[in-house]
């Protein structure tokens, strides 16, 4: 009988609050792999450069064989959603990315003090940002992701903060959004799972083993995000695994790789954090106020994520939680509540055997 | 798959279509002032926000665009979300299977601590009915257990490690010696009947032999299964609000003794129901503290927690809390006024036990519903924050004129 929860050794004593939920330098060693473990890897997904071809979307499906449902999940059967472009609804056990839609419009005509045409100071700030987070060694890969980011052809193009579209000065944008398991530094999926199915990998990702899942179904009401669901047919819980099998081979992972527009970016999670805070820097430069990084913060409630993103709206308008907190942050409480209700049946009917016969 | 139901027409157009057929009567968003905040943005043809159900729109809530984005603060604001689609997955776990067994557990649990000490202080009665009640109950919560996996084979696998984080990894570790320990106890009992012996001398020859230790055996069975028996009952509270359903999660500190009343309720109106009322007393009064303790917890989680109880009182969940409610204020009438009558304690009985069904029932609906609608993650979420900004702030404050 061993222990394999991100969090059971703060049940067991030495700093109880931290252990649950806050920021943890070090998922991997925590979880008790040994200290050359790799480095903690993830993805930063810039949605203000998707432009929502789907391909990470069926590259996922392509590489991990996942069955095609609709957009409630329903295995086997194909339909619209009527929601825009998006026919895959959601994440669930056979979609490990979705590419969200959201076509949204404003009057360009009304006073706007502070926020201007998107894209319109660009040639003052344009170069200052973006790149400079990035080191000077590296691989093509990501040199092309620099290029990218700084280029002064993407806010030129950029076709969701500079298309001006409409009559009577209606301005339009596309939010387009790829989603994906969060990969939590305090994954509730993998603190209430019973079997050990799921597990934390040497890469600091959560991963389920499909031979060890017995179907319980905990991990699916555990997510604060929605994101793993079990396979109707097969009974399993199934999840993105961030290609567990092509890191484990050193590739990247299927839907990083496909991407065309450096949209889902792959690499080492502390520089990938340092990449979305230059280019957070360089949007707002440009003039987009509302950009936004969402699961950057280690210590938000779920003590930060592998998989963080680049959002022009408020989360909700993309499907995500605005403020998820891992629900095993209160789980002492709850020990605590259920000792004592069960300490008073034992006392209440202890006493009731007391007093006149009767 | 989230809901099994939203595969339906009815259920796809509430998911999914209703905010953008619910706002073509209302001015295009695109004329309202704009929020600097949002940047002026909003759903193409149509408000991107989500309206609550059945509740009419405010005169002036034009989507973000409006201002009005601390309307979000009050309960039945309006939000944003994704087409109006569900945030969180709803749980898998099978309906009716999962709240009965939120039941037997519980009666199990209480029958399982009236049983032992019913053995000692002279009610053979009670104590052999009690044992029954918490033996097959017991062994039902763990047919209905396994029933409820995707792959029941492999029920054993909850037992290859031990987590204090999954509150399933621990119950597996009560459930399991509670069944074992309660129905080893209700096998003694079985095997001191004479019928039952001769059959199971056919099987096992040596058993008359051993007849001398079976009361002592059954005895030990009985106090090792009420040593499980409170954790029994109020665990399964921690499986439900150790969840991101919100309307479970919120309640965690109340839910326990929600089920743990619930719990005596059922183990005292049960047994009380099966024993001559002669020997019933410590199950009457256990059933009566029980609805006492229920009635007043349940106040709370329908009261306490503004937008999260609105799904203890509304739709299948409030229907079945209100009838829960009834069952039990009568069930519990009826065990004080008549429970010393045969007739009263049978009829009390039932009814009680009927009440704890409902109550499971109720508040399993109501979690799930809480995880059907954006508006139960949204807003409580940006209330939250919100709140977190203010304390922020005044802390600021406060640091502040500490330095001056
Ligand atoms: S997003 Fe959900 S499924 Fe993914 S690691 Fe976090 S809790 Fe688990
Ligand atoms: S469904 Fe599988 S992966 Fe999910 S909690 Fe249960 S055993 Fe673990």
């Amino acid at each position: 009988m061993t222990t394999v929860s991100s969090a059971s050794p703060s049940l067991e004593g030495a700093d109880s609050r931290n252990r649950l939920f806050g920021p943890l330098p070090d998922v991997s060693a925590d979880a008790g792999y040994e200290e050359d473990h790799p480095s903690r890897v993830g993805f930063f997904t810039d949605t203000s450069v998707c432009i929502g071809c789907k391909a990470c979307e069926v590259a996922c499906k392509e590489w991990n064989t996942l069955p095609m449902d609709d957009s409630n999940g329903v295995l086997g059967q194909m339909g619209m959603s009527g929601m825009s472009y998006d026919n895959t609804g959601q994440l669930g056990a056979n979609s490990w990315r979705h590419v969200s839609f959201i076509e949204q419009s404003r009057s360009v005509d009304l006073p706007m003090p502070t926020i201007g045409m998107p894209g319109a100071d660009r040639h003052d700030h344009g170069h200052d940002h973006g790149a400079n987070a990035i080191s000077p060694q590296a691989d093509s890969v990501l040199s092309a992701q620099t290029s990218v980011l700084n280029a002064e052809a993407l806010s030129e193009f950029d076709p969701q903060t500079s298309v001006t579209g409409g009559d009577g000065g209606t301005q339009i944008r596309w939010l387009m959004s790829s989603d994906v398991c969060k990969h939590c530094t305090h994954a509730g999926c993998l603190d209430v799972c019973p079997t050990g199915a799921l597990f934390r990998t040497e890469f600091g990702t959560v991963v389920v083993q499909g031979d060890i899942c017995n179907g319980c179904g905990y991990c699916v009401s555990a997510c604060p995000y929605g994101v793993i669901d079990v396979r109707k047919d097969d009974g399993r819980a199934f999840k993105c695994t961030m290609c567990y099998d092509r890191l484990t081979d050193g590739l990247q992972p299927a839907c990083a790789t496909a991407c065309p527009t450096q949209s889902i970016q792959f690499g080492d999670l502390d520089e990938l954090q340092a990449r979305a805070d230059a280019r957070l820097a360089t949007l707002k430069s440009q003039g987009v106020e509302t950009a936004r990084l969402y699961g950057r913060d280690e210590s938000d409630g779920v003590g930060g994520v592998g998989a963080f993103f680049l959002l022009l709206d408020e989360p909700e308008v993309y499907g995500l939680p605005p403020d998820p907190i891992v629900t095993t942050r209160d789980l002492p409480a709850m020990w605590k509540a259920a000792a004592t209700g069960a300490a008073m049946i034992v006392g209440v009917v202890a006493s009731s055997f007391l007093g006149r016969r009767r | 798959m989230t809901t099994p139901s939203s595969t339906s027409p009815d259920d796809a157009h509430l998911n999914g279509r209703s905010v953008d057929a619910g706002s073509t009567g209302n001015e295009p968003a695109g004329e309202a002032p704009l929020a600097a905040a949002a940047g002026g943005w909003h759903r193409a043809g149509g408000a991107d926000l989500t309206q609550p159900k059945r509740r009419k729109r405010r005169k002036g809530g034009g989507g973000w665009g409006s201002g009005n984005r601390e309307a979000a603060m009050v309960p039945d604001a309006e939000f944003s979300s994704y087409y109006g689609r569900q945030i969180v997955k709803t749980p898998t776990w099978k309906n009716p299977e999962v709240p009965l067994y939120l039941f037997l557990g519980g009666a199990a649990g209480t029958s399982s601590v009236l049983g032992a000490l019913a053995e000692f202080t002279d009610r053979p009665t009670l104590a052999r009915n009690a044992e029954y009640v918490a033996g097959a109950a017991a062994l039902g919560s763990v047919v209905l257990l396994i029933d409820d996996l995707g792959r029941p084979e492999r029920f054993l696998h909850m037992l290859r490690v031990f987590k204090p984080t999954s509150p399933l990894s621990v119950g597996s570790y009560i459930l399991s010696p509670f069944s074992a320990f309660t129905s080893a106890a209700a096998g003694f009992r079985l095997l001191e009947l004479a019928p039952l012996l001769k059959l199971g001398t056919k099987v096992l020859p040596f058993l008359p032999a051993l007849a001398r230790f079976f009361p002592g055996a059954r005895k030990a069975s009985a106090i090792a299964a009420a040593a499980f028996g409170g954790p029994m009952a109020t665990y399964t509270a921690v499986l439900l609000s150790n969840t991101a359903a919100p309307s479970w999660h919120e309640v965690h500190t109340e839910l326990p003794f929600v089920f743990a009343g619930s719990a005596m309720a059922a183990g005292g109106g049960i047994t009380m129901a099966l024993t001559p009322v002669a020997e019933a007393g410590p199950s009457r009064k256990t059933a009566l503290t029980g609805v006492a303790l229920e009635l007043f917890m349940v106040n709370k989680v329908e009261h306490g927690h503004g937008l999260l109880s609105e799904p203890y009182h509304e739709g299948k969940a409030g229907t079945l809390m209100r009838a829960a409610k009834k069952a039990t204020i009568t069930g519990a009438a009826f065990t004080a006024l008549l429970g010393r009558t045969r007739v009263g304690a049978v009829i009390g009985g039932t009814l009680l036990a009927a009440g704890s069904v409902m109550t499971r029932m109720g508040v399993f609906e109501a979690g799930i519903a809480s995880t059907k609608d954006p508006k139960y993650i949204v807003i409580p979420q940006k209330e939250r924050m919100a709140a977190r900004k203010a304390g922020e702030a005044v802390a600021e404050d406060e640091a502040r004129s500490v330095v001056r």
